[in-house]
């Protein structure tokens, strides 16, 4: 409990500091998370959830955190240029946690999407029904470190009966001059009966060490959809740690896709609960890892009422030295009957020495299911290789196609067209080494 | 006569069994020769060694091809030196579209021939001219590499590649198996249409259905990894008539 420890002294050095920065609701969460994480620490990899990611001694170098909450000043239009071409998205910029300001695009009357910590002073009662509901803090040490520390972050708030046709994109920026850590925190609520699209893409601006902490917590009312995808470009002096929350009411439909094109170290939690008699679930990831890069998905989805479906696709590619990990695992509770769900993972090992581990899990209480998951670890088809060299088709090249094809069956699970494109060049890119290392996509 | 492909003394194994067992054979320019033999007497292999699959390892000879050691190149410069095969397995690549396939596999080529990538519309509406040759489905042009295709399409797809790539000798192996009447006639037409005075064929089969479309110049008997007897297209009717026992007998085998 070593690291944990300096952690702890931390907080209560600056705690004063920080609440004094922070709303009052983002700062009522804290003495909670402060008994949990004192009585947990970082999880271990005994936990079964952890099997794959060592979680301490990614907190044991010296990081700075933005306690006073100095203001960045960057103006992110001149630094990020991310156009995805017929892609027409309401476009927002958060530096490290700190929401960008002056991006205003209109959204319709009613609609909240700006800085958690002003919109949680502003709307207390609102943000308090929400916040830190999902994200158990006596379950995760991560979770609770994060409620510890977090001071703002994102609301994004739908009201009753909205439909928001024009995705939202959220580029998340970390930047820093000194070695960063951030703790930052999203909460979006569709109320019943609205629907929206929401891409979060994650960069790095600086050549410095970043340490990113991120609860996203997610609450779908009755007959809501929310597509939600999640693009890292990070540097591979990054550690990202996210843990989403989802949790969905009756009749609701969620597509959740979390795309890794480069990274440094990554560990994504996914925990969605399908609370609500027919929602729907579509769940995947993709990871193209190369290097000492390290990617890891855990998914829990738990089937809580009858009717509901859920679908997981991860697939990774994995060069050089590269490790990646799933361990995905699905709850069918009593009541959950016609349960259907299907979780899928496989992964490509381009080289001997890059690993990749799977552990699919399913625990079943309802006796009228359809549950099938599958995992497959394996090489690059030679056959397929060689045939297509017979056409003239370089070593290269084939590899090229066949790693491309292999990660597109994500991607066309996308539903925003321009989106796929978009994601189909930046894979080709990324195999061709041309997005080595993004620098606030250059692209 | 120009000779384009002249193999010699050619020795191959498999997992270290030998299969051929010396090989001699020449061809010129323009010519159709016909490969036939009971089964497991070394045809496939034959084919692919030539195209250059890696399971193969050649133990001795020579295959010179326009003058080049053949087997010296890489599968893929094989291929760009005027070399292919229409495989008797076509493979699957799920993920893969043809148009995506082939655009590489054409550019590729032009690439290694000095010459600029064709632009979008240039390649589509060569697919579109290539496509009509063996009359291949829009929609199977639009899908993944022979993911979900008949035996018949398979094999329409391999004319179809060959009709792009345009190449200097072609090698058919067992094209004619798995296709009924109609499939047989659209992937022989296919390749007649394909056939000038400078391109040639080497048609492996086992019957002398496919011959009656694509005229044989030679036939060649391959019994125990080597060439027993070579003939006229005559040969092929007679085989089809008497089977293989009396060669058999005539090798001492």
């Amino acid at each position: 409990m070593r690291v944990e420890q300096d952690y702890i002294t931390l907080f209560h050095q600056a705690e004063s500091l920080i609440n004094e920065n922070t709303s009052e609701i983002l700062n009522s969460r804290r003495a909670q998370a402060l008994a949990n994480f004192k009585e947990q620490g970082f999880p271990t990899r005994k936990d079964e959830r952890y099997l794959y990611t060592d979680i301490a001694p990614l907190f044991e170098p010296n990081y700075g955190l933005n306690i006073r909450r100095l203001q960045i000043p960057v103006n992110p239009y001149k630094v990020f240029r991310c156009d995805v071409p017929n892609l027409t998205t309401s476009l927002y910029f958060m530096h490290n946690d700190s929401f960008y300001h002056h991006a205003q695009p209109s959204l319709p009357d009613g609609v909240l999407f700006g800085s958690l910590n002003e919109l949680s002073a502003q709307y207390p009662e609102l943000v308090n029904k929400f916040y830190g509901r999902l994200a158990d803090t006596s379950k995760d040490g991560i979770a609770a470190l994060n409620t510890l520390f977090a001071q703002d972050g994102l609301l994004c708030y739908i009201p009753h009966g909205v439909r928001i046709e024009k995705p939202i994109q959220l580029v998340k920026i970390l930047r820093a001059d000194v070695d960063l850590m951030v703790n930052r925190r999203l909460l979006i609520v569709l109320e019943d009966n609205t629907e929206a699209s929401l891409l979060m893409c994650d960069h790095t601006m600086d050549d410095v060490n970043f340490l990113s902490t991120q609860v996203i917590e997610v609450f779908v009312g009755k007959g809501a959809t929310l597509r939600l995808y999640g693009l890292e470009e990070t540097s591979e002096r990054s550690t990202r740690l996210s843990q989403l929350y989802i949790r969905q009411e009756a009749g609701s439909t969620v597509q959740c896709s979390d795309l890794t094109l480069h990274n440094g170290t990554t560990r994504n939690t996914s925990d969605i609960s399908l609370a609500g008699k027919g929602a729907t679930l579509s769940l995947s990831g993709m990871a193209i890892a190369d290097k000492r890069q390290q990617i890891d998905n855990y998914t829990f989805v738990e089937h809580a009422a009858p009717d509901c479906t859920s679908e997981e696709l991860y697939k990774y590619v994995l060069d050089d030295e590269a490790v990646g990990a799933f361990a995905g695992k699905v709850l069918v509770r009593p009541d959950a009957q016609r349960t259907s769900s299907r979780q899928t993972n496989r992964n490509l090992c381009a080289t001997r020495q890059a690993r990749a581990y799977s552990q699919p899990q399913l625990e079943i209480y309802a006796d009228d299911v359809k549950c099938s998951h599958g995992a497959t670890t394996g090489q690059l088809d030679e056959n397929a290789l060689f045939y297509m060299k017979t056409r003239g088709i370089a070593e290269r090249e084939a590899r090229l196609l066949l790693m491309s094809a292999f990660v597109n069956e994500v991607i066309d699970n996308i539903s925003l067209e321009a989106l796929r494109d978009r994601l189909h060049l930046l894979v080709d890119k990324r195999f061709r080494g041309e997005l080595a290392r993004c620098k606030g996509c250059s692209c | 006569m120009k000779t384009i492909l002249e193999i010699k003394d050619l020795h191959a194994s498999v997992n270290g069994k030998e299969i051929l067992k010396g090989i001699n054979l020449t061809m010129n320019e323009g010519e159709v020769h016909a490969v036939m033999g009971p089964n497991g007497s070394g045809k496939s292999t034959l084919s692919s060694v030539l195209v250059g699959n890696p399971a193969f390892e050649v133990t001795k000879g020579s295959v010179l091809f326009y003058g080049k050691d053949l087997l010296a190149l890489s599968p893929e410069e094989r291929s760009h030196e005027g070399l292919f095969l229409s495989f008797q397995y076509p493979v699957e690549i799920p993920g893969v579209s043809m148009v995506n396939f082939m655009r590489t596999a054409v550019n590729e080529q032009r690439k290694y021939r000095g010459l600029s990538a064709l632009t979008a519309a240039e390649f589509l509406k060569l697919m579109r001219e290539k496509r009509a040759v063996v009359e291949l489905d829009n929609k199977l042009a639009n899908r993944s590499v022979n993911e979900g295709f008949s035996g018949g399409e398979k094999k329409r797809n391999e004319i179809f590649q060959m009709a792009m790539l345009e190449p200097r000798l072609s090698i058919l192996d067992e094209t004619d198996s798995g296709l009924d009447i109609d499939a047989l006639r659209i992937v022989a037409d296919g390749v007649n249409k394909l056939k000038t005075p400078q391109t040639s064929c080497i048609v492996i089969t086992h019957y002398q259905r496919l011959l009656d479309y694509i005229k044989p110049d030679v036939v060649h008997v391959l019994y125990k990894g080597r060439i027993v007897k070579t003939a006229g297209a005559e040969l092929a009717l007679e085989l089809e008539q008497r089977g293989y026992d009396w060669i058999k007998e005539e090798v001492g085998g």
